[in-house]
């Protein structure tokens, strides 16, 4: 943050800068639940939460409030230790890939440099896929651990689906780092400066939001959570504050794969920029949150309309449809680089 | 820097615990396991030796013992679903039917 | 003692307890969790040793891919009665002895060539563009060949495997 060479100050820095995005990532994520609700139940006539606080603003802290001091279970048949551990897995690292999410162009404020990021990997791409194929294991895990037949079917099915569509959601970004030629979020964003990778790849922003959808077990993909056939999934045996860091992974999912889904496909914190310094210098991070609220509100809306799909369909989908197509994609990709390269 | 003989004796390390728990155990998924416990010591030192030797060929070497372990470990456990499906039993005392 | 060093032997104190408890571990899933375990701590020393491109395939590849088909194929089979087997050979001395034995050779073969690993100390030279670029240019240029063999083995251990756990072969 700071260039100076104050070595407890940049500490500090480094450290307030993480509690930041965590206290910022969070909010986020209980009022995407709360927008959820009001908005699908705009979509079916109804009016959602509305009697704590005005239009149910409170209603996230009413949830967390009752979601603490529910009684925690751990049926006697499970494996007290994995049991345990998944819901962690899936909330830590849920977490973890927002670290080297940019949020906005770095700024400098009185011959300090702030970066909007905590850290900037030259392989940030990487780190977000390495960890997100890391995801499946709280799933699988969960519903191992539980020894309960729906978790255990629930698990099975979600991680067999995250596999599947973790190759797609790689190869419809592939395209975008052969235009970009780097694994740095921050240098694929500058890159779009011209034209947003949109509008050169298509395609492969198709395959990577589908892809995405899939990957993060939401609706028209949420096969994992079918309530009419698997009761609640991998997560059917934990209640309390475990369920909760399922739930708030899932939501942290969803914030962590439209960051990345504005990063690489909408110009990230690319925008008109005008005024004084200080607007000048907060104008990039306005325009990438309403990007990612943008890809929020899509994912609400998607949940909104489609119908659940089959979970033979659902394989049959990314194997047979959006493999090849990320695979096609890429090759057109590299045929027309390396034909403009000569 | 770590002396390269701490990586090689750490790998030597796993190594053994990799063939002893290959040797010791039934159940053909730890046994399994246990060879990518060796592969990852066999890789420890070709990284090592790359590190030493400044040149990038050992981490080529490393990438293609894991592609060849992707491939070992599909190949591998389907065999282990197979004869799972047909002996009812994941232990190797029970895969015995070329016995006399 | 500088910071490599105490990363070092941190991490290869955990890669060798994680180790341990994966090949004594009863329940497989235990010992799958420990050799996670295993295969970061080992990815954590490729860092230390600056293959930062290994890292990042040792956790997408190996942590990622072969260690949730392992998970897969236990969730699929019954653990129950594996877990009531004996779970080590009748022959677990004599293992022991041979594992001993092997570490021992190997480590006397460490020892006596010990002189010759002290030659090349003067690398650390950092390449440009990064790790990731470099072995990325090494793969396609001069392991071209290797490349192309690897993803020809890859296609067929797939084809074998989708063959071979299928249920009914006609």
């Amino acid at each position: 943050m700071a260039t100076g060479s104050n070595m407890p100050l940049l500490l500090l820095a480094i450290l307030a800068k993480v509690g930041v995005v965590l206290l910022v990532l969070l909010t986020t994520i209980a009022y995407a639940v709360w927008l959820e609700r009001k908005v699908v139940a705009r979509i079916q006539s109804r009016w959602g939460p509305y009697l704590v606080g005005p239009h149910g603003l409170l209603q996230p802290v009413a949830d967390a409030l009752k979601i603490f001091f529910k009684e925690d279970i751990v049926p006697t048949e499970v494996d007290r230790v994995v049991y345990c551990l998944a819901p962690f897995l899936a909330f830590s690292l849920a977490l973890l890939s927002i670290s080297v999410i940019p949020f906005g162009e770095s700024v400098t404020i009185g011959g300090a440099t702030i970066h909007f990021q905590i850290t900037d990997l030259n392989v940030g791409l990487l780190f977000v896929f390495a960890v997100t194929s890391l995801g499946v294991y709280g799933v699988a895990l969960a519903g191992w651990s539980s020894n309960s037949k729906y978790s255990l079917l629930g698990g099975l099915r979600s991680s067999a689906q995250m596999i599947s569509y973790e190759l797609s959601l790689g190869l419809g970004v592939v395209g975008v780092v052969m235009l970009a030629g780097s694994l740095s979020l921050r240098e694929i964003v500058e890159h779009q400066s011209g034209l947003w990778n949109v509008f050169v790849q298509p395609v492969g922003f198709l395959i990577y939001f589908t892809a995405a959808v899939a990957e993060t077990n939401r609706v028209p993909f949420d096969l994992p959570e079918g309530e009419s056939e698997l009761v609640g999934g991998f997560h059917t045996e934990y209640s309390s504050f475990k369920f909760a860091m399922f739930f708030m992974a899932e939501y942290a999912n969803i914030v962590t794969v439209s960051c990345l889904a504005t990063l690489l496909f909408f110009g990230g914190w690319l925008g008109p920029v005008f005024g004084p310094p200080l607007l000048r210098a907060l104008l990039p991070v306005f325009w990438f949150c309403l990007k990612v609220f943008c890809f929020l509100f899509l994912y609400i809306w998607i949940r909104g309309t489609l119908p659940r799909f089959r979970y033979d369909q659902l394989m049959a989908f990314g194997w047979k449809f959006l493999l090849p197509l990320g695979l096609l994609n890429v090759l057109v990709t590299s045929l027309v680089l390396a034909w403009r390269s000569t | 820097m770590v002396p390269l003989a701490h990586i090689l004796a750490l790998s030597v390390i796993l190594f053994g615990l990799g063939a002893a728990g290959f040797v010791f155990r039934r159940n053909i998924i730890t046994i399994f396991m246990c060879i990518e416990l060796m592969l990852n010591a066999v890789n420890l030192a070709f990284i090592g030796f790359s590190r030493y030797l400044g040149n990038l060929d050992g981490q080529i070497f490393a990438f293609f013992v894991i592609v060849v372990a992707a491939a070992e470990a599909a190949v591998g456990l389907a065999i282990i679903i197979a004869v799972y499906r047909n002996r009812g039993s994941l232990s190797i005392d029970d895969f015995d039917s070329m016995k006399l | 003692m500088m910071l490599p060093q105490i990363a070092f032997f941190f991490l290869s104190a955990v890669t060798l307890i994680s180790a341990v408890m994966v090949i004594t571990r009863r329940n497989a899933v235990h010992s799958i969790i420990w050799l996670i375990v295993t295969l970061f701590s080992v990815g954590g020393i490729f860092l230390t040793l600056h293959a930062e491109f290994l890292f990042a395939v040792q956790v997408i590849l190996y942590v990622g891919g072969i260690m949730v088909l392992f998970l897969f194929v236990v969730m699929l089979v019954n653990l129950d009665v594996a877990l009531k087997q004996a779970q080590f050979n009748r022959q677990w001395q004599v293992a022991l002895v041979t594992a001993l034995v092997l570490m021992a050779e190997l480590g006397y073969g460490i020892y006596r060539g010990h002189q010759g690993f002290t030659l090349a100390q003067v690398t650390a030279t950092p390449m440009s563009g990064g790790n990731t670029q470099a072995v990325g240019l090494a793969l396609y240029q001069d392991y071209m060949l290797a490349v192309e063999i690897a993803s020809v083995l890859l296609l067929v251990a797939m084809v074998g495997a989708v063959i071979m756990a299928k249920r009914k072969i006609e």
